[in-house]
C-alpha cells in the first residue's frame, strides 16, 4: 500500500463517478455519479494525509469538511429535485429544456 | 496482511462504484454505493485514520438508508424486474471517465510523491480533537453552521406551501394584461415522458419501451385524476 497505489484508487472512483454522472438521465442517478466523486476525492486526501503530511490533524479537517460537503450536496440536491419533480412532473435531464434557448 | 486487505477493499470499492450504474433497480444502486463507502472507510482505518473511516462508515450507511427513500420515490422501474439502462451521451461519458482516470492516473505516477508517513504510535484521534476544537474551530463551526443553513434550504426548497400561498407563488412571472396568462414561455408539461429516450439511449433497444410504459403508468398514479377531469372538460 503506497501512496500511489491509493491515489490510482481514487482515480478510479473519480473516474466512474465521472461517468455516471454525464451519462445518467435520472436525477438521483446522476447525483449518485456526484457523490462517487467525492468518495474518490475523500480516498485521495485520506492517503495524502497518510502518507505525505506526517500526520498533520489539518489534513483530517479536510476529510471532515469533504464530508460535510457530501452531505450538503445529498440533502440540497435531493431538495430540488423534489421540487423540480412538484413543479414539472419531471424526473429525467431530458425534461428540463426551458433554460436551453 | 495490510498490503492484501488493501488490495481486497480498492477492488470492493471501484466494483462497487461499477455496479452502481451497472444494476436494474435504484434501491440495489444505492446500496452497491453505501458499499462502495464501507470500503472507502476500511481503507481509511487501513490508512491509519480511524475517526475517518469510521465516521464515514456511519455517516453513510445512515445517508444511504435516506437515498434508499428517495430511491424509492423515482424508481423508473420497480423491483428491478425489467432490465434498465437510461442513459444519454454514453461513449462521450464512458470516454470522458476513462480519459479522466488515465489523465489522474499519469499525473500520479509520473510526480515524485512526497513521503512522510504517519509514525506509528501518534495519538490520532487525540490530535485531531485537540484540532477540531482548538485551531480549527472556525472551520469546524462552520461546517455545522453549513449543515443547519442546508436543513433549512432542503424544508424550504421541498415545502408544498410558501409564505404567500402556493410554493411557486411569486416565481410565476405577471401576466401581459392584468389577469391573463403568465408571460414567457410555458415549460412543457411532462415533455420528457414523451421524447428524449429514443434518441441518445446506446443501450439496449428492448429498454425504452418499459421505461415508457411504465412512465404513463406512473402518470396515472401521481397526477390521473386532474389530468383526466381536465381533459373532459376541454373535450365537453
Amino acid at each position: 500500500m503506497t501512496l500511489a497505489s491509493v491515489l490510482i484508487v481514487a482515480a478510479g472512483l473519480i473516474g466512474i463517478g465521472l461517468y455516471g454522472a454525464l451519462s445518467q438521465q435520472s436525477f438521483v442517478m446522476l447525483m449518485m455519479g456526484l457523490e462517487l466523486i467525492m468518495n474518490g476525492a475523500l480516498l485521495a486526501v485520506l492517503g495524502f494525509w497518510s502518507f505525505a503530511l506526517g500526520g498533520m490533524p489539518e489534513g483530517q479537517l479536510l476529510a471532515i469538511v469533504i464530508m460535510a460537503v457530501m452531505a450538503v450536496e445529498m440533502a440540497a440536491g435531493f431538495a430540488l429535485v423534489v421540487a423540480v419533480y412538484r413543479n414539472r412532473q419531471a424526473d429525467v435531464i431530458e425534461s428540463l429544456t426551458t433554460l436551453k434557448q | 496482511m495490510t498490503d492484501a486487505l488493501f488490495t481486497g477493499l480498492s477492488a470492493l470499492a471501484l466494483y462497487a462504484g461499477w455496479r452502481v450504474f451497472r444494476v436494474d433497480s435504484m434501491v440495489r444502486a444505492s446500496f452497491w454505493l453505501m458499499i462502495s463507502f464501507i470500503a472507502v472507510g476500511g481503507i481509511g482505518l487501513l490508512l491509519s485514520a480511524p475517526y475517518i473511516g469510521v465516521a464515514t462508515v456511519f455517516m453513510m450507511a445512515v445517508e444511504m438508508t435516506v437515498m434508499v427513500l428517495f430511491m424509492v420515490m423515482f424508481m423508473m422501474n420497480p423491483a428491478g424486474l425489467n432490465p434498465m439502462m437510461m442513459v444519454h451521451q454514453h461513449r462521450f461519458s464512458i470516454g470522458v471517465g476513462v480519459v479522466a482516470f488515465a489523465g489522474m492516473t499519469a499525473a500520479t505516477l509520473l510526480t515524485d510523491l512526497p513521503s512522510n508517513p504517519v509514525a506509528a504510535g501518534k495519538a490520532i484521534v487525540h490530535d485531531l480533537g485537540i484540532e477540531l476544537l482548538g485551531d480549527s474551530m472556525l472551520i469546524f463551526e462552520t461546517a455545522g453552521v453549513t449543515l443547519l443553513a442546508t436543513m433549512v434550504a432542503a424544508v424550504i426548497l421541498s415545502a408544498r406551501t410558501g409564505r404567500f400561498g402556493d410554493a411557486v407563488e411569486g416565481s410565476v412571472p405577471p401576466g401581459l394584461e392584468p389577469g391573463g396568462t403568465p408571460a414567457g414561455r410555458v415549460p412543457e408539461k411532462s415533455g420528457g415522458h414523451h421524447h428524449g429516450h429514443g434518441g441518445h439511449d446506446h443501450g439496449s433497444h428492448g429498454d425504452g419501451r418499459s421505461d415508457h410504459a411504465h412512465h404513463h403508468e406512473g402518470d396515472g398514479h401521481d397526477s390521473g385524476g386532474h389530468d383526466h377531469a381536465g381533459d373532459k372538460e376541454k373535450h365537453a
